[in-house]
Formats: structure tokens, sequence, C-alpha cells
């Protein structure tokens, strides 16, 4: 270790340079530059009706993305979290459709049984020390099984639909899956869910004990535990927090369409975490931010509308996600190598 | 004394890692724990922080016997325990660090600008000189890092303070600062025990001296009682150093 005066040799912090070591600058100036993209080619895109239109799909995978952000910033992924949404929405339709529940019950059964998923998740992370990439690899083949198993045995077929007809629809519809009319606009409400999600968890990251617990695991588990820190109790709430959120995208999905397939989900687990790697995650953990996963999802949405309104064939979409990857991953290591070494 | 063991003993399967080591450390005091790598000095302080429980002999806390349960437990008696290598956090921010695991609150919230500002206020009582404590651990130097170890331990209400290796990946310079903090918590009424394979940096900080070897006592010294010449030779286990001084002599 080199000897180093901490003295009047360093520069105080220019404003720009506070700015610049924020995690989701990267995004940040990714979002404008899709938006300007697509703004400039298609006046439907960056018409009110054309936003509504593109934040659609960035609620739903921003609420997943968050929830993921912070699980990663806690050292940790979840390959299930795709798949729980599909099992979460497939327990809502079965029970309320084929077993007589209404739909609120429905809903707190696939709460119950998304939230066991992620103690689970957790608790087979925490007590055998295995990655916690293959631990729910293996949750995530598990569900994708009884997803299509359970679903053939009842329905005989893939899917399961009609929840339109299922007591309390129409409530739990317009709280999850309905629209609210902005300047003559209508949004969907999801927007609202994921704008509340990005801000509680923002608010645990940077204001509460929980916050600085998520750091300290993701950043070094043992020197976290040395000072005290109940690590595995973070990170099973962590993936308790995962499995929240897939059963909240879950139902508001279900809702939404009334049926639901019984391979849905599958494959989005990575979208969310590359949304929160465009968000400034670090892959190795301990570094991240809420807002910067929400505005990852945002680009996600942009671009996956941004496609279609521009008339181009959707399969694009696969390659622009990996070059976004790839930027964002090359973006997080200048950003952060450049905030390390103008403090030194 | 605050913390004493006698004969204490920890076994890994067929490993003897610790055999009948006895030791005490009072207030004000600093207890030097010296020996080569493998002596068991690590065992016997994750015995005292409460990593590990002793299988043999007794702990002793304010003359009381206890079996500390773990980490948390040891500092709630007020045994803290600051490691080499994992006393920081690198991506966190100074004032984060500093409260990690005991972060101050109001009503649900963790009191940020509290931290903040507590954080820059005992850093400056220690006379540490941080630039800037929104600044990640990463980025202060090593003896910096351990600076920030101890004062938080102080701050704490610590009375025994463990100090594992504190200086032995630093400069000559660093080390120096680092063991005019360690006594500074000693003339703060801290009971200070200061694991060390440098007698160099021992000597002039040590009230007492223990020598471990191959997992055992090899005698505890009191500081009139011994020169930093005795200290080295006995630490290097003065027999074989001089076999290699022959050794290596030109024929």
């Amino acid at each position: 270790m080199t000897v180093k005066a901490a003295d009047e040799r360093v520069a105080r912090l220019g404003p720009a340079r506070r700015l610049i070591v924020r995690p989701e600058l990267g995004a940040v100036v990714g979002a404008v530059l899709v938006f300007a993209f697509f703004a400039a080619q298609s006046p439907v895109f960056r018409s009110p009706e054309g936003i509504a239109n593109w934040l659609d799909p960035a609620a739903t995978l921003g609420i997943m993305a968050v929830a993921v952000a912070l699980l990663m910033i806690g050292g940790e992924f979840d390959l299930s979290a795709g798949v729980l949404t599909g099992t979460s929405g497939l327990i809502l339709v079965t029970l309320a459709t084929r077993f007589g529940l209404d739909v609120w019950t429905a809903m707190l059964a696939g709460l119950v049984v998304a939230l066991a998923v992620g103690l689970a998740n957790g608790l087979v992370v925490t007590r055998t020390r295995l990655p916690s990439f293959i631990v729910t690899l293996g949750t995530f083949l598990m569900l994708q099984g009884v997803n299509l198993g359970v679903t053939k045995a009842i329905t005989g077929t893939v899917q399961v639909g009609g929840l339109r007809r299922a007591g309390g629809f129409e409530g739990a519809s317009a709280l999850l899956a309905g629209t609210i009319r902005i300047g003559g606009t209508s949004f969907r409400v999801a927007i609202l869910w994921w704008l509340l999600v990005t801000a509680v968890a923002t608010w645990v990251l940077m204001r509460s004990r929980a916050g600085n617990w998520i750091f300290a695991v993701g950043g070094d588990e043992r020197a976290a535990r040395a000072v005290g820190v109940p690590a595995a109790r973070t990170k099973i709430a962590l993936f308790m927090t995962t499995a929240f959120a897939a059963w909240l995208v879950g139902s508001i999905l279900a809702l939404r369409y009334t049926s639901v397939q019984a391979n849905i989900g599958i494959g989005q687990e990575f979208i969310y975490i590359i949304a929160a790697v465009i968000g400034g995650c670090l892959l190795t953990g301990g570094y991240g931010s809420a807002v910067g996963a929400a505005i990852g999802a945002v680009i996600f949405g942009m671009a996956d509308k941004g496609i279609v309104f521009l008339g181009w064939d959707a399969d694009w979409f696969k390659f622009f996600l990996g070059a976004m990857l790839l930027l964002a991953t090359l973006a997080n290591r200048l950003v952060r190598r450049y905030a390390e070494e103008v403090r030194h | 004394m605050i913390l004493e063991t006698r004969r204490i003993g920890k076994t890994f399967g067929s490993v003897l890692a610790l055999r009948e080591v006895s030791m005490g450390v009072a207030a004000g005091q600093v207890l030097c724990v010296l020996g080569d790598n493998g002596a068991g000095k690590s065992t016997l302080i994750k015995i005292l922080a409460g990593v590990h429980r002793h299988d043999a002999g007794t702990l002793l806390v304010d003359g009381e016997e206890v079996r500390l349960s773990s980490p948390r437990d040891a500092l709630d008696r007020g045994i803290a325990t600051v490691y080499q290598d994992l006393a920081m956090i690198p991506l966190m921010s100074v004032w984060r660090n500093f409260f990690l695991g005991s972060e101050p609150r109001r009503g649900l919230a963790f009191d940020v600008s509290r931290a903040r500002r507590v954080a820059r206020e005992e850093l400056r009582a220690m006379g540490i000189d941080i630039r800037d404590v929104d600044q990640p651990v990463g980025t202060l130097s090593g003896g910096e890092r351990q600076s920030v170890a101890i004062a938080r331990a102080v701050y704490f209400g610590a009375r025994v303070l463990i100090l594992d290796e504190p200086t032995s990946a630093l400069g000559v310079k660093q080390a120096g600062v680092v063991l005019r903090y360690i006594a500074r918590a000693r003339d703060r009424g801290l009971a200070v025990i200061f694991i060390t394979h440098n007698p160099h940096h021992a000597y002039p900080v040590g009230d007492r001296f223990l020598l471990l070897n191959r997992g055992t006592s090899v005698g505890e010294y009191a500081r009139a009682d011994i020169t930093p010449q005795e200290l080295t030779a006995l630490m290097a286990g003065g027999a074989e150093l001089e076999e290699l001084a022959h050794e290596l002599r030109r024929e």
C-alpha cells in the first residue's frame, strides 16, 4: 500500500464530478439518447399517446428491475423471478376460475406462494452458501415444470382464462390493471405502481438501515457480518422482495389479459438483470441504484415500442438489447474507475 | 482485568489450533500478541471476538466466565475487533461504513445527516484528517482505513479493542500513524489487544507482550522485563534464527 498524505493536494470535487459518480448516470444518458433517436423519427413516439404506450412495458418491467436491482446490490441473482410472475398469475386465475375463490382471496394465495418461493430461495442460498445463480436456476426450472404440469393437469391446455367472470374482478382490475386519464391521455395504472415501487426502493436503499445492510452484504458479506449486520436475514428479505414484485407484476398482467399462458415469464429474468445493469448495478454486487434500474426499464420500453413505431422488424429489439447491455457495462466500468481515480 | 483467558484452547477436527493460552488485559493497557504465521494469533482473536467458540479453558469478561455466542454478543459486551482484511466495505462511503451495523435511527429512517456529522466529528476528534466522509472507503489508504475502523470502535463504546495486524500491510510512515491512534485509544481508557508479527511495531506501544508459537504460549512479559532484541529473538525462535544465520553464512 502506498504512503499518501490526506491533504491539500487533493482538489475539491466539483458538482460535475459528484454527478458522474452516481450509478444511474449512464442510464440517464442512454435514456436521453434513445428518446432523441426515436422521437426525431416518429412523431407518434413523442406524442402523449406514444409516451403512455411505451411507459406501459417500462412499468411492468421496471417493477421487476427495481426489485432485482436491490437483490443484485445485495450480491445475489434471481433467475426464477420471471417464471414466478407466471406462477403468481396462474395461481390467481386458476383459483378464481376453477375453484370458485374471489379474485382478492386468489391474489392473497398467490402472494403467499410467491413469498414462500422467495423465502425458499433465500434460505437455500444463505444456508448452503451455494451461488444464487445455481440455486435460482434450479427454482426456475422447477417452477417452469410446475407451471406447465399443473396447468395441463387442471385445464388440459397450456393456459387458463376467464378471470373476468370471477367475483371481485372489477375492483382488483381497477386497482392493478386499470387506466387513469391525465390531460386527455389514458395511462396504465401500472405506471403508478412502478413509480411507487421505485420510490419505496430508493428510500429503503438510501435512507434506511436495511439499505445500508444491502450495500454491505453485497459489497463484502464477511465484513458486514463482522460488524453485526444480519446478513442472512437481509438476503432472505431481498429474495422475498423480488418474489413480492413478481407477484405484483404477475397479478397486474393476469388481471389485464384475464388469462395466463403457462409458459409466461420465461426469459424475462435476464431482461430484469439487464435493466438493472444498465441502471448502474454491478454484477459483483455492492453498488447500484433503484432509480437507475427504473430508467433502464424505460430504455427498454422505448426501444420495444419505438422499433414498432418506426415500422422495423421487431426482431431488431434483441440486437438492441445486447448492444445496450455491452455499452452499459462498459460505461459503468468507466464511470466507476473515473470516480475512484479522481478521489485518490 | 476486563478480558482474560485461562488455559484456553480450540481444536478444528484433528488440528490443535490453540492450546492452554492464558492472557489478560486491563483498561488503559496495550497487550501485544506476537507470533509468526500459524502461531495461533488469529484463532485466539476469533475466540475473543465471538467468531469461534473455545472448547477448552475459560474466557472471562470483567472477571465473569462467559461464552461468546456471536460477534454481536462480543460487541454488546464492549469487545470490538478491527480486522486487517475485512475492516471496511470499499464501495461504501466513509460515513456509511462508520455506522454499519449500528445505524442511528430517526423514526423508521436511518438518520443520515446525523451519521454524516458524527462520523466527521469523531474522525476529527481522533485526529484523523479525512478529506470527505462521502468518499468510498476504497479510495482511502490502508492506514486511513484502519484509523477509521479504530475511531468507529471507540465511538461505539468499545472497552476492549482488538486489532488484527493493523500495521502489517502498511509502509513505515502509515504504520506510525496507526500506532499513534492505538496510543490515543489507550489514553481514552480502552484496553487494547494488538496482534502483530512485527516486534518493532509492538515494542513502542505495548505494556505487555504475549508470545505465541505453534498454537501455544511461549511466555508473557511486561515491558520492563524484556528488551526489543529479546522480543525479536523470542518471536522468531532465537535458536532457529541463529541456525539460519549460520546456514546462510558464506563458506
